[in-house]
Order: structure tokens, then C-alpha cells, then sequence
């Protein structure tokens, strides 16, 4: 009931407009008045798409430090600058870019390979087994899908607080919690597992790990039973055919499966903003945050708009390679019925 | 001889049906640790009052103390110390958002998607590669800059309405208070729930991001549907118009409907655009369930009500997940139907 409305202005806008929604040929060229109206519509979706990125390309390209004072969606000038300032000394602490770069590469590389090598395995068996349990053990895989992530980092957090490695004095060192300082000293903490990075990838693969499974198993079930079935007739058993039938085949999905996780984890911001407190450690996601908001008046906006772009590079980048398989499932699926 | 033959098949047909477990064991060994024991961690400190001051010890620390269901009751009924928060009023703004959302996005996606499969249409490439951009900035980026956009003093959107108005000669430069202003412009509009001019700048920013993506589902779709149809409708006597209605539609609608339920669920969770755009102000009346519950754990740090929150969060998704489900297993066969 409630979308009826969107639904009936498009009637009427379609009717205004007198657009050719049939998609059918009618073998000729458009009416010149109607490709001139369908040209001023597109004209106009396109500015609005456009404005942002040009708004945020011409600041960034800009060498003026103090805020726009007039619009400017077109650079009069293209200086690298700002770029060079961010690449130099992206934040007010002592940390390099290259440093912000490594962590986020590190997190975002690092959670998605490990969720990938550990998920295959299971896909293959919920997707190819049938075996007792399997509906159960599935459902218990799928159920923290439903968890957004900021639904699991309490208990994380806390969890992964517990361990530390600290420093007793007298170089002796204890790794709580199996060990603790002589006399219960509380000692200078040299390394908590929850204020590192080795710590936010565990936390991350938490979440990115049934996703994983879930998105893998999808593509294997699609995989003809037949291939195997003939390798089985040739005398393979089940692990060659795993590794010489099912991986081969599967290769561009676990790529597809991989780079997902990247465009993902590179956003990531939750896990790392509540478990990393320490400069060294922070990613470009926190470091893009901590550029904008009340806390941020001291960071001109030019050198913010080129933190916003070499941020959004390399994600644009893997979606516009990735395009085609990542809205392929969808529509594919669609089709189907 | 024949006997032990026997057991050597046994034994091999025993192997192989432990073979599944064997794929499964990776993946369960890492997810029982950090994924289901956290899980239950989460759910035992839920009836704790864990605080700050537990974090050393956990669940044996002295202070910390097992209060039933006081931390749902807090939550429920509104009664957290923190300011201008009402369980209530934050799902009902949830649900909204992302109904709205969805509402508008499939059929501006459906609408623009058909308008470039017109047949004859100049420059229809351009378009349709430049339409896709907003799909592929990171959704950090886009609310990032957004935020800027709409600055009271310095952003982009008041300065485009300066520049309109000043058309229409007025020559006072727009100061609308975007992301401040607490008093809703349109009262009563959502009932219960005040919808700030916030709101209304998330939905712009949402929609800039969100449509494209519809759109390129609805063009595939589009294309697959088969010509002939139109073709016979035509000899028919059906209208454009009608066939628009009786073609078009009811074949786009199984790819849609999956594509507009993903659209819900990932509004509905919009962690990470929402914080970065309004963190969920003024005065909470863009907290979506997912940003109050990380500010109960990373601001105020009162782990246990968070994880009651999570909790509670945890149903929530699992009733819209199965709502969602039956929409979409509703609506899957239509073409059979």
C-alpha cells in the first residue's frame, strides 16, 4: 500500500514524458522532441551525480587552505598540494601514511585471505554432503550473519582484552591470562592483544568469516554435479576431486569472494575505531573519520577532500574490474525465478 | 577372504561419511572460538552489570554483579541515564529509514534504468558508465563528503541554493542548519518519531548513493526480458503504456524484489554511513539501533546493557530476516504462478 504512491507518480511521469518503456524497437530513430527531453532528463541525473565528485575533486585539487566561501565545482587550478601534504603528514600525530596504509592493507588483505582458505572447505562440504547434522550445522554457520558487526565487538573487546603480554621488571615477562607476575605486580603492559592489529583481524574474521562460507557455497552449489561424478568414475577420490575439479572451477568466485572481503574491510570501522587506541596502529577509514566533524577545525578541507579520494581509489578501482560478477549474482539470480 | 573384504568396504564407507566433518573442522574450530563463544560470552554478561572497572577481571571481578533482566528492562522502557533515548522511537526511525530508502531508490533505479534502455537514445554508454560512479566510492567517502556538503557555514548545499536563489533574486546567502537544526521541518510527518532536516540530508545523500545500484540491477533485467513479447503485445494493440504495465513490470519484479530486500537490510544496518554522516544528532534523532548500541559500548562503555542491546538487536534481525525471506520466496515465482 505504502508504495503505491512512488508507483503511481511514475505512471504519470512516464506518461509526461512519454517514454518508450517497452524497450520494443519500433525500427526508427526517436521523435527528435522526445530525445531532446530524454537528453535534458539524463543531463540533469548526471549533474546530480556528478556534483559531489566534482565538488570533492576540485577542492582537493585546490591549493587554498581556508574553507570555499562560493561554490566551485570545476578546478581552476590543479595543484597537488594537498595531495602531497596528506601523502607527507596525513594526520596530527608522528605516523606516516605509508604506515596508515600498511595497517589497512594488512587488515583488509590479511581477514580476507584467512576467511577465504578457512571457508572453501566448509562451502564444498555443505554444498556437495549430504550428512547428519548438516541442516543444523549450516544454520549455526549462517546465524552471526544476522549479527550486524557492532553487534559481536562487545564481547570481543572483552575477550580479547584478557590477553597481554606484560612486562614483570627483573626481565621477566608473563603472558596473561595463563600467566601472571610473582605476587600478583601488576607490571608495564607491553602488548594488548585487543589494542593491536593482530587483534582487530581476529575480530574481523568473526564476522567476515560465515559470510565466507555463505557466498562460496552459493557459487559451488551452481557447479555441475556431473564433472565429479566423472572423476569419481575415473577413480578420484574425494580430495583430488576437491582440489583438481571443484578449486580450478571456482577460482574466479573465491577472487570474486576475496575482493568483496577487500572492498569490505578496507571500510572497515567498528572492530578498529573501538579496539586500536595507539596513532601507530589506526587505518585510513579512522584516519578519514578523525578529518572531519567538530574535532577536525584545525584540517583544511583540501587536504580532507584528498584524503576522501585516495581513500575511495583503490575500492572504485576493484568495483569497476569486479563489476559484472559482483551485480551478476543478483540479477542472475533474478532471471531465474 | 570375502568377509574381510567386506570390512575393508566398511571401512572405507565409514570414511567416507566422516569426510563432510573432516571440510567442516577448520572453519568450526575458528568460528567456536571467536565467533560462538563470544556469542554466549555476550549473552551471560548481558545479565551483568560489566563496566569499566570489570574489564580486568571479568566475569570473576568482585564488583561485577548478575542483575537478571534489569539491562533489557532499562532498555525497554527507556530508563538508560543517557539523554533523549526512547528504544521505541529509535527502532520506529529505523524501520522508516530504511523503508524510505528502499521506496524511493527501486523506482528512481526502475525509472532512469528504462529511460536508457530507450531505443535510439544518444550518448546511452556515457551515461550508463557515468551513472554507476556512486556505486563505486566506499560509502565512508561518500558520507564523509556529504557531511561537508551540507555544512551550515561552508558546505556545498547551501552555497548551490544561494546560487538558485540568487536567480530568483534574493540576495541572502542560505544558512540552513543541515545537520544541527533539531525542530523538523514537516511536524507530525512520522508520528513519534521527529524527522530532523538530518533525515532529510541522509536521504539525499542515501539516494545519490543508493539508486544507481538499483538501476544497474533493473538494466540487466531489462535486458533479458525477450523482445517477442513486446513484439506480439504490439500486434496486440497494447499501448506503451500497457505494456509497460503488463510486461516490463511483472518481469523486472524477480529481480527487484531480492534487490529492493537487500536494499532494506543494508539500510536498515547502515552503520558506518550513518556515523560518519550525522553520529546519529542532533540530540539522537538519527540513531539508528546499531549506533546507539556502539556508543552504549565505545562511549559510555557499559558493556553490559551493550550486550543486552546486541541482544535485543539479534531478534530484531532475525524477525526481519524471516519477514523478508517470505517476501521474497512470495514474490520468486511469479513467471509460475
Amino acid at each position: 500500500m505504502t508504495t503505491n504512491s512512488p508507483a503511481v507518480s511514475k505512471n504519470l511521469l512516464i506518461r509526461f514524458l512519454n517514454i518508450n518503456t517497452s524497450g520494443q524497437t519500433s525500427g526508427r530513430n526517436l521523435p527528435l522532441w522526445r530525445q531532446i527531453l530524454l537528453q535534458v532528463m539524463c543531463l540533469l541525473i548526471l549533474g546530480s551525480v556528478m556534483f559531489p565528485i566534482m565538488y570533492i575533486l576540485t577542492l582537493s585539487f585546490s591549493s587554498k587552505t581556508t574553507r570555499p566561501s562560493s561554490l566551485e565545482l570545476l578546478p581552476k587550478e590543479i595543484s597537488l598540494g594537498a595531495y602531497q601534504q596528506v601523502l607527507d603528514h596525513p594526520t596530527g600525530n608522528p605516523v606516516t601514511f605509508n604506515e596508515l596504509l600498511k595497517n589497512s592493507v594488512m587488515l583488509s588483505f590479511g581477514v580476507g585471505a584467512v576467511a577465504l582458505l578457512v571457508a572453501v572447505t566448509a562451502a564444498y562440504s555443505f554444498s556437495r554432503f549430504n550428512f547428519r547434522m548438516r541442516e543444523v550445522l549450516m544454520v549455526l554457520v549462517f546465524i552471526p550473519l544476522l549479527m550486524p558487526a557492532v553487534g559481536l565487538v562487545t564481547p570481543l573487546y572483552l575477550l580479547l582484552n584478557n590477553f597481554k603480554l606484560v612486562d614483570c621488571g627483573k626481565d621477566v615477562m608473563a603472558l596473561m591470562p595463563l600467566f601472571a607476575c610473582d605476587g600478583g605486580a601488576k607490571g608495564k603492559l607491553i602488548f594488548n592483544l585487543r589494542d593491536s592489529l593482530l587483534g582487530v583481524g581476529i575480530a574481523m574474521t568473526a564476522s567476515a568469516l560465515p559470510f565466507a562460507v555463505w557466498n562460496l557455497k552459493g557459487y559451488l552449489d551452481t557447479i555441475p554435479r556431473e564433472l565429479e561424478e566423472a572423476a569419481a568414475i575415473d577413480g578420484a577420490d574425494s580430495n583430488q576431486t576437491f582440489w583438481k575439479i571443484i578449486m580450478p572451477l571456482a577460482a574466479p568466485q573465491l577472487a570474486v569472494t576475496f575482493f568483496l572481503g577487500f572492498i569490505g574491510h578496507w571500510q572497515e570501522f567498528v572492530t578498529s575505531w573501538l579496539f586500536l587506541s595507539q596513532p601507530k596502529d589506526y587505518t585510513l577509514a579512522m584516519t578519514l573519520y578523525n578529518m572531519t566533524g567538530q574535532y577536525a577545525s584545525s584540517i583544511p578541507w583540501n587536504r580532507f577532500a584528498a584524503m576522501a579520494v585516495i581513500v575511495a581509489l583503490p575500492v572504485a578501482f576493484v568495483y569497476v574490474a569486479l563489476q559484472k560478477q559482483i551485480v551478476g549474482g543478483l540479477t542472475a539470480g533474478g532471471i531465474k525465478g | 577372504m570375502a568377509l574381510a573384504n567386506n570390512k575393508q568396504i566398511q571401512k572405507a564407507k565409514k570414511q567416507r561419511n566422516l569426510l563432510p566433518y573432516y571440510y567442516l573442522v577448520p572453519a568450526f574450530l575458528i568460528m567456536g572460538v571467536i565467533t560462538f563463544y563470544p556469542l554466549i560470552y555476550q549473552l551471560v554478561i548481558s545479565f551483568t552489570n560489566f563496566e569499566t572497572k570489570d574489564l580486568l577481571l571479568g566475569l570473576s571481578s568482585p564488583d561485577l554483579k548478575f542483575i537478571g533482566f534489569k539491562n533489557y528492562i532499562d532498555i525497554l522502557t527507556g530508563s538508560l541515564p543517557v539523554e533523549n533515548f526512547n528504544f521505541f522511537r529509535v527502532l520506529e526511525f529505523n524501520f522508516w529509514w530504511a523503508l524510505s530508502n528502499v521506496m524511493l531508490h527501486v523506482p528512481a533505479g526502475v525509472l532512469i534504468a528504462t529511460v536508457l534502455n530507450t531505443e535510439g537514445l544518444w550518448l546511452k554508454k556515457i551515461y550508463r558508465a557515468l551513472y554507476i560512479l556512486p556505486v563505486v566510492v566506499p560509502p565512508i567517502v561518500v558520507a564523509t563528503v556529504w557531511r561537508n556538503i551540507f555544512d551550515e557555514q561552508y558546505g556545498a548545499m547551501n552555497q548551490f541554493l544561494t546560487v538558485l536563489t540568487g536567480l530568483l533574486g534574493q540576495t541572502d546567502p542560505v544558512r540552513l542548519r543541515w545537520l544541527t537544526e533539531f525542530t523538523p521541518p514537516i511536524p507530525g510527518f512520522l508520528p513519534g518519531a521527529p524527522l530532523t532536516l538530518a533525515y532529510y540530508s541522509m536521504m539525499i545523500a542515501n539516494f545519490w548513493l543508493g539508486w544507481p545500484f538499483m538501476s544497474v540491477v533493473a538494466t540487466g533485467a531489462l535486458q533479458s526480458i525477450p523482445r517477442d513479447l513486446y513484439e506480439a503485445a504490439s500486434i496486440d494493440g497494447a499501448t506503451g503504456n500497457q505494456q509497460f504495465w503488463n510486461i516490463t513490470v511483472p518481469l523486472l519484479r524477480p529481480a527487484m524484489i531480492p534487490a529492493a530486500v537487500y536494499g532494506f537490510t543494508l539500510s536498515f544496518n547502515l552503520f558506518n554511513f550513518v556515523f560518519f554522516m550525522t553520529g546519529g544528532g542532533p540530540a539522537r534523532s538519527t540513531e539508528l539501533l546499531v549506533t546507539f548500541a556502539y556508543n552504549l559500548v565505545r562511549n559510555l562503555r557499559w558493556f553490559g546493557v551493550a550486550a543486552a542491546f546486541a541482544v535485543i538487536i539479534f531478534f530484531i534481525a532475525l524477525v526481519v530476516l524471516l519477514v523478508t525471506n517470505r517476501i521474497t520466496r512470495a514474490t520468486q515465482n511469479y513467471s509460475e504462478s
